[in-house]
């Protein structure tokens, strides 16, 4: 009877400090029963990449608002790859403009949120990701 | 995976961990093959009440053993949510300035359900990372004050972080978990009444404290400054000499073996009473209970009846 | 306020209706079990006199441009002149921000409001390895002086008044600033604008802070004591609660949790030596503007009348031009959807018409596409136009507070007074505003309000057109979007080593050691050698770099 927990950090790349959306999805994972590794504010690459495979984690979920979503999805899938982990799912959201989001995609990302997502549909699709996920393991 | 993870390879470490933390049917096999590697690591325990500054002074340690060539495990525990079961772990914000350093390995831990101050797997947790080579491992408590007794249990060094003007001081000696504490640590020291809580410590321990055993210090720290950083590492290893040198530290270890021992020996009733009650609870048994057919305690002892064969065989799940 | 048997009647008649509406709901209920504001005041379902009756009139309304300024700051109001319209704006490069305002200055905009990019704001130059990615990204990148002097080009500084939305290296922008004035003949005492200059809500909500918290007020009050002898026109600081509803505040926490900060900052100078009669009509705020219409044209006369008197009670004010409360707003970011982003449009008028009636100084009115990028020009064009519709147009300007005398407004006013009082109080009983800060006590009173807000919209107890209800199914990407090119960062480093190649670096370097040198001291004023640094073209990043080395860095207190 092991209970295996879904763990996700939930970091915040960069610069921007707009972190209400990042806090808001931390809260709703939580209470979705999820261990989340909320790791704040001027996370770079390595940080969030060392973090997520030092509490093997099943995701990350970052959230960017300043336009410099592309940089920061690419270099973080490009990190996970580096250290042999690219089972980690990356998801986010923030202000990323709709037609981006194919892109982004294509570049490895599981899933982009948009403004006025609710939180339930996250929530079920990451449930839903980590258990194809672990199926595969 | 595991010789990886003996190896040091930081993924299979994570992994270990993770095994052992959901309690999978390989951990006790993981908790096997680490044993013959335990027992060199320095296993610090920090406690204190939230808001006394325990994940910055962990940082400000991990650098100052980082300095000396130690490597350092940490395991970082905060409150799981008692509705979810999921958790918001935060600790490790504190300590991202390590990130990328190859010596240093983080790990939060939700306490998931347990009440004294850790989570029931930290121990194994701090285990493994001992075997995979750190020289220290901290564990950082998850801080809520009165019941964090659990630290005592598992940690050779247990430092009580205080701080100025939070009133917790007097908190803490009323409660009694004064006694856990191996040295004090008076942490925010820049901050005004710093000595007063210093020297209110001091009496305590001189009122309480009785035959001539480890007296407990009391280091004055600034996490933010790093002022007091080096003096409180050398109390710390000086403790860690009077653990391993002394009848006091031999009685200590003695102890936790013990602990470990019937720790083992209590989770596995547990598992196997569990799964035998949850085989019985059919609505047939709860209908009868309603009915007064039967009661709480006859449904006990069939249910440990029942368990009876799962012990013998030494089946565990 | 009202007269005795006057208000007996309106008492009785009361009742009686109240009698008739409790017989009918039976069979009629009404739309919901009970109503309150967007922040979760509750409202009755009909105000009378009955509910103003304890309004003392020259007490708690006065008249305008009198003490307590609930009815506006300005004699005249609107009738004297508009407001400042003014659009934050920069993006890119200094040459593309130059371009934008001066298609906003032809269009009849009377302020520029310049946006910088995340770098400058944290104080780092574009070729810092953290500013990867981020280089002109939600504004524009001011490295050294040079830039500055792109960004103004062909725009007199003595001719436009110039917000700068700059908080931790706010000195260093404003040294450049007065540097470019300096290139233009222009004296710094010719000057007027304003840098937003408060780090209390960056660490509460924003987080571009650099340094811990008492450097920083260091820095804050080094402005101060700078500009009231020096640039005597400049607003130094713009104490935001913008932000602070951004991250998810209602109405109230947004007034009580900025006048918290005000009280900290003027609480500060004064320790610093410096006079509140003097340094307080230097002081400018900054709110937010949601779309409950009436809870908002409430929140700005209640924030007006309590800062008055906090002025007056708590630190003796007495200079009439020192107590008003003049304030800068913004229509609320977070009430943009990306959903059927034209629907905006809608939004921004009823926010801007509330910014208005609740008497606003000046006014920036967000683009409809700003939940998607940044603004394209046509998106701003429309939202500067509402601005201009709503003074030209709607009538709501001719006469003063057109709202004063609403038994509901009224009764509002009060209500938001009380409560952000009562979070002042709090706030004061656990030592003032640094401490709340650090206990998190601010910062989690407005993230559960933000996951309530959350929650409530998922549960459709509050309907937000277009994402909950109203949906329409959208074609993606209809609307022209700006995309900043990433190129930026590349030329900008670029352009930065040939700075570095062609300046006086031994001026730079003892440019530097003074300010390290002034950093030691507490009692020196940093201004000085900050400008000295900017005017021989030493870059943010080095003077920020200086400072960091000496105050050290601030790291968030995380309360979830």
């Amino acid at each position: 009877m092991s209970d295996r927990k879904i763990r996700v950090v939930v970091a915040k790349p960069g610069l921007d400090g707009h972190d209400r959306g990042a806090k808001v999805i931390a809260r709703a994972l939580r209470d979705a029963g999820m261990e989340v590794i909320y790791t704040g504010l001027r996370q770079t690459v390595d940080q969030i990449v060392d973090t997520a495979i030092q509490e093997d984690v099943d995701a990350i979920g970052i959230s960017i608002l300043s336009g410099a979503h592309h940089h920061y999805f690419k270099a973080i899938i490009e990190g996970l790859a580096a250290r042999d982990a690219s089972d980690v799912i990356v998801f986010g959201g923030g202000v990323i403009p709709e037609s981006e989001i194919p892109d982004l995609v294509k570049m490895g990302a599981g899933a982009i949120f948009g403004p006025g997502t609710p939180t339930s549909t996250c929530v079920k699709w990451l449930e839903g990701a980590v258990a194809e996920k672990r199926k595969a393991e | 995976m595991i010789d990886k993870a003996l190896s040091g390879d930081v993924r299979a470490i994570a992994r270990l961990i993770s095994e052992v933390e959901s309690e999978t049917p390989r951990s006790e096999e993981i908790m096997r093959a680490m044993y013959p590697h335990t027992g060199r690591a320095h296993i610090i325990g920090v406690t204190g009440s939230p808001g006394s500054g325990k994940s910055s002074l962990v940082s400000k340690m991990i650098g100052t053993l980082r300095r000396q060539g130690k490597t350092v495990g940490v395991i970082a525990v905060d409150p799981s949510s008692p509705f979810s079961g999921g958790a918001i772990l935060a600790d490790r914000i504190r300590m991202q300035e390590h990130s990328g350093d190859p010596g240093v390995y983080i790990r939060s831990m939700g306490s998931r359900g347990s009440l004294g101050g850790l989570s029931k797997t930290t121990y194994e947790g701090a285990l493994i990372l001992d075997a995979c080579g750190k020289d220290v491992v901290i564990i950082e408590t998850v801080g809520v004050g009165q019941s964090e007794i659990d630290i005592v249990r598992i940690a050779d060094t247990v430092c009580l972080v205080l701080v100025p003007g939070m009133g917790d001081d007097m908190q803490i000696m009323k409660a009694g978990i004064m006694e856990i504490a191996d040295l004090f640590v008076i942490n925010k020291a820049d901050r005004e009444g710093a000595d007063k809580v210093a020297a209110e410590v001091r009496l305590m321990i001189k009122m309480f404290h009785t035959g001539d055993g480890w007296i407990q210090p009391v280091k004055m720290t600034s996490a933010a400054t790093g002022a007091g950083l080096d003096e409180l590492h050398d109390t710390i290893e000086g403790h860690l000499k009077h653990v391993r040198s002394s009848e006091e530290g031999a009685e200590r270890l003695k102890k936790r073996l013990q602990w470990e021992v019937e720790e083992i020996v209590r989770r596995r009733i547990a598992k196997i009473t569990e799964s035998a009650w949850r085989e019985r609870r059919e609505e047939r048994v709860i209908e009868k209970l309603l009915n007064k057919e039967t009661d709480p305690y006859r449904v006990a002892q069939e249910v440990l009846d029942s368990a009876m064969g799962d012990f013998r065989s030494g089946q565990l799940l | 306020m009202f007269d005795k048997t006057i208000l007996e009647e309106v008492r009785k008649l009361k009742e009686g209706y109240d009698a008739s509406v409790e017989k009918s709901l039976g069979k009629q209920p009404e739309r919901r079990e009970s109503f309150t504001t967007g922040g979760g005041i509750p409202l009755k379902r009909l105000y009378t006199p009955v509910d103003i009756d304890g309004v003392d009139y020259e007490k708690d309304l006065g008249l305008p441009g009198s003490f307590p300024y609930t009815r506006g700051v300005q004699e005249t109001q609107y009738r004297g002149r508009f407001w400042t319209m003014r659009q934050y704006a920069g993006f890119a490069t200094a040459e593309d921000s130059n371009r934008r305002y001066r298609m906003l200055l032809d269009q009849g905009t009377m302020g520029l409001s310049v946006a910088f990019d995340l770098p400058t704001q944290i104080g780092y130059d574009s070729d810092h390895h953290m500013a990867a990615g981020e280089v002109g990204k939600v504004g524009v990148a001011i490295d050294s002086m040079a830039d500055m002097e792109t960004l103004f080009d062909g725009i007199p500084l003595d001719k436009v008044s110039t917000s700068m939305t700059i908080n931790a290296p706010s000195s260093v922008l404003l040294a450049m600033y007065i540097g470019v004035a300096e290139k233009q003949g222009i004296s710094m005492d010719k000057l007027s604008g304003t840098i937003q200059n408060d780090i209390l809500k960056e660490y509460i909500a924003r987080g571009t802070y650099i340094f811990p918290p008492k450097p920083s007020m260091r820095l804050i009050t080094n402005i101060f004591d700078f500009c009231s002898k020096n640039v005597p026109k400049w607003n130094t600081i713009s104490i935001s609660g913008y932000h602070i509803r951004e991250a998810g505040s209602t109405a109230v926490q947004e007034v009580a949790f900025t006048l918290a900060d005000g009280i900290a900052y003027v609480e500060a100078a004064i320790k610093a030596g410096l006079d509140p009669n003097v340094f307080g009509k230097r002081l400018s705020f900054f709110f937010n503007a949601h779309n409950d219409f009436i809870e908002e044209i409430s929140k700005f006369r209640a924030a007006r009348r309590l800062w008055a008197r906090i002025l007056k009670d708590r630190f003796g004010v007495t200079d009439p031009k020192a107590l008003p409360l003049r304030f800068h707003t913004q229509t609320g970011g977070c009430t943009l959807t990306a959903q059927q982003p034209e629907n905006n449009i809608a939004r921004v008028t009823i926010q801007a018409l509330a910014d208005v009636l609740g008497g606003t100084q000046s006014l920036h009115t967000n683009s409809m596409d700003e939940a998607l990028a940044l603004p394209t020009e046509k998106s701003v064009r429309i939202a500067l136009k509402t601005q201009q519709i709503i003074a030209h147009e709607s009538g709501v300007c001719n006469t003063i507070d057109p709202m004063a005398g609403s038994y509901a407004i009224e009764s509002l006013t009060n209500e938001i007074e009380t409560q952000a009082m009562e979070y002042i109080s709090k706030i004061d009983e656990m030592g003032g505003m640094m401490a709340a800060i650090e206990k998190g006590y601010v910062q989690k009173q407005i993230q559960d309000a933000a996951y309530d807000y959350q929650i409530s919209i998922e549960e459709n107890d509050r309907v937000v057109v277009g994402v909950n209800k109203f949906t329409v199914e959208e074609e993606a990407g209809s609307l022209q979007l700006l995309k900043v090119d990433e190129s930026v960062g590349t030329n900008q480093a670029k352009k930065l080593k040939e700075l570095r190649d062609s300046r006086d670096n031994i001026a730079v370097k003892n440019a530097l050691d003074s300010i390290r040198e002034a950093a030691k001291d507490e009692s020196a004023n940093l201004m000085p050698a900050i400008l000295d640094a900017v005017r021989c073209y030493t870059t943010e990043g080095e003077i920020c770099g200086v400072l960091r080395e000496e105050f050290g860095e601030y790291k968030e207190n995380i309360v979830l």
